[in-house]
């Protein structure tokens, strides 16, 4: 757990607008998971900002080093291996971004985030946004900026819509306490599941 | 000596009686170490590398034989552990035979040798002889502890018994107990010296010793890596049909290269430090301490620690294989510890440890220079 003690390794870190805007939802001084959490930098602006303990998961090689420089602590773990490690209600917020659609497993995952945090945030690519959606009604597998990869080479198994996942998390002990579609790191208000290529939910328990 | 590494290597005597964990009092003994780098004028910048079954105070550099530091890949200017930075020492386990009180020095009681007479040590035992060595060398707190192996045992054990003295705890390809399965390797290696006819008249068993070291060697190789270095390969060009105990008879490489490595090591290491080493790995066993009807809490063992931790293990290594690394890592975030955990996918086995590896002195190094940066 990384308190603000590492001062020294602070580099100012530079947040993409998504992340920028789901890190306003985390109280100061709170202990955050996060899952997936590549190269570190969310979590680094958590423990320098806002004086949160942090740890972050990871699988790959790269992204448990360059959190390692940052002074974070990182454990390089495979999350379909699921969340042993941790006991019930052991973080105040478990972070998700950009992640589960590559899991498996995704019902265990999100059982395991409602167990381990008293509140969750996970954001993944809208599969509703209407570049998506216009791409199929075109006959195409959809490729955008959130959605990078063709459909033989893509990490993203998983293809949900804001309206879908709702109802998933609802299923896992999840309660929503935000939905929000963002395009460029913006909430979109105006039809969020056509307009917004990335979901971010919030949920407590 | 390599002048960069500023490295210099003493005996160290010690008068006040040290109890072991047996009951057992030496009423003095000497350490053998090495250090590297300068003891900043804070004395914050300390490292304690404790060694594993046959290594010694030699860690880094190339000693006056000719002989690299088992670590030298790990320690030294610029690398992971960097003696720019670092003070770092090396020291030669009570119960060794690389220069410290063990069987090969003389029992003052008697004026022989110690021999099979030096007392059972434990990992414990080492570590409260360590600690009068940090009080000799006036540091009053190691920046970190480092080891690999039953060199992690020892930092883990720093932890615990010291948790004052210890900031930080790097423990690499450890476990926090040996398995029925370890235990029964040891105890095939420590009965082939028993059983050894020289070693009951008080000769050297360099046979058994042999044995010993081939048994122990085949668990530090993976499956995969002696597939790779030897396959089914021959030692000559058809089968012998025939038996021997020399590299001559060897029908397979893999024959060849181990009783090379066994008939090597039976040439200079100490028959009874075998055994006593073999014996210290069995007994760790903190949680042992802390029942819980499920093999003891390792949790309750590690609440008092203070240290942050860094843990690695290897994927291919299967004799303390990376489940054990989780379950230290698991005690430790039980305990609201702070701890970074990597898991090498490296195909050397056990044996990783010692080995170069991007990913793990990538690791190793950034792990250091957080340390770096909390010395005042």
């Amino acid at each position: 757990m990384s308190k603000s003690a590492n001062k020294q390794l602070n580099t100012k870190v530079t947040l993409r607008p998504d992340q920028k805007y789901v890190a306003r939802w985390v109280q100061p001084g709170s202990r955050v998971l996060d899952l997936g959490c590549d190269d570190g930098v969310l979590l680094a602006y958590l423990r320098d900002e806002k004086q949160c303990t942090v740890l972050g998961i990871d699988r790959d090689d790269a992204a448990v080093l360059t959190t390692m420089k940052l002074g974070i602590d990182v454990i390089q773990q495979d999350l379909e291996s699921g969340l042993a490690l941790f006991e019930d209600n052991a973080f105040d917020v478990v972070l998700q971004l950009e992640t589960l659609q590559q899991m498996r497993r995704v019902e265990p995952m999100l059982a395991e985030i409602a167990r381990v945090g008293r509140e969750a945030i996970l954001s993944f690519p809208n599969f509703g946004y209407w570049q998506h959606r216009w791409q199929i009604l075109q006959g195409r597998m959809p490729v955008s900026k959130t959605l990078p990869h063709q459909w033989f080479d893509t990490p993203n198994i998983r293809c949900a819509t804001l309206n879908d996942f709702a109802d998933l998390a609802a299923n896992c002990g999840l309660q929503v306490k935000d939905r929000v579609a963002l395009h460029q790191g913006q909430r979109v208000n105006v039809l969020p599941n056509l307009r917004g290529s990335q979901a971010v939910f919030r949920f407590g328990k | 000596m390599l002048d960069s590494l500023n490295s210099h290597t003493r005996d160290i005597a010690f008068t006040t009686p040290l109890t072991l964990q047996s009951g057992a009092v030496l009423p003095a003994y000497s350490l053998r170490v090495e250090t590297y780098g300068t003891l900043n004028t804070a004395k914050s910048n300390a490292v304690l590398v404790c060694h594993a079954l046959n290594a010694s105070h030699h860690v880094a550099g190339v000693d006056e034989q000719g002989n690299t530091g088992w670590w030298d890949n790990m320690v030294g200017p610029d690398k992971p552990v960097d003696t720019n930075v670092f003070y770092v020492v090396g020291v030669n386990n009570l119960g060794s035979c690389f220069g410290s009180t063990g069987p090969t020095s003389i029992n003052p009681a008697t004026g022989k040798l110690w021999g099979k007479d030096f007392p059972v040590v434990t990992v414990e035992d080492w570590v409260n002889a360590q600690a009068a060595l940090a009080d000799t060398l006036g540091i009053a707190q190691w920046a970190a502890v480092m080891g690999g192996s039953l060199g992690g045992m020892q930092a883990m054990s720093w932890a615990m018994q010291y948790p004052n003295r210890i900031k930080h705890c790097v423990v690499v390809a450890s476990t926090p107990k040996l398995s029925a399965q370890n235990i029964a390797f040891n105890d095939v290696a420590r009965q082939a010296i028993l059983k050894d006819p020289d070693y009951a008249t008080g000769g050297v068993p360099r046979s058994g010793l042999s044995v010993a070291r081939m048994i122990g060697h085949i668990t530090y190789l993976s499956d995969d890596d002696m597939a790779e270095k030897f396959g089914r390969d021959l030692k000559n060009d058809a089968l012998q049909f025939k038996f021997g105990t020399d590299k001559a008879t060897a029908d397979f490489q893999v024959e060849s290269y181990l009783r090379h490595q066994g008939e090597k090591f039976s040439s200079y290491f100490d028959a009874n430090t075998y055994l006593l080493i073999t014996k210290a790995l069995d007994y760790f066993d903190p949680a042992g301490r802390f029942d819980n009807g499920n093999g003891g809490d390792l949790a309750a063992a590690f609440a008092h620690v203070k240290a942050d931790f860094f843990v690695a293990s290897f994927t291919t290594d299967w004799r303390f294989s990376p489940a054990r690394s989780r379950e230290i890592v698991a005690a430790l975030i039980k305990t609201r510890k702070r701890v970074s955990y990597a898991e090498i996918d490296a195909p050397h086995g056990h044996d990783a440890f010692l080995l170069d590896d991007a990913r793990y002195m990538g690791a190793m190094k950034a792990y250091f220079e957080r340390i770096a940066g909390s010395i005042q």
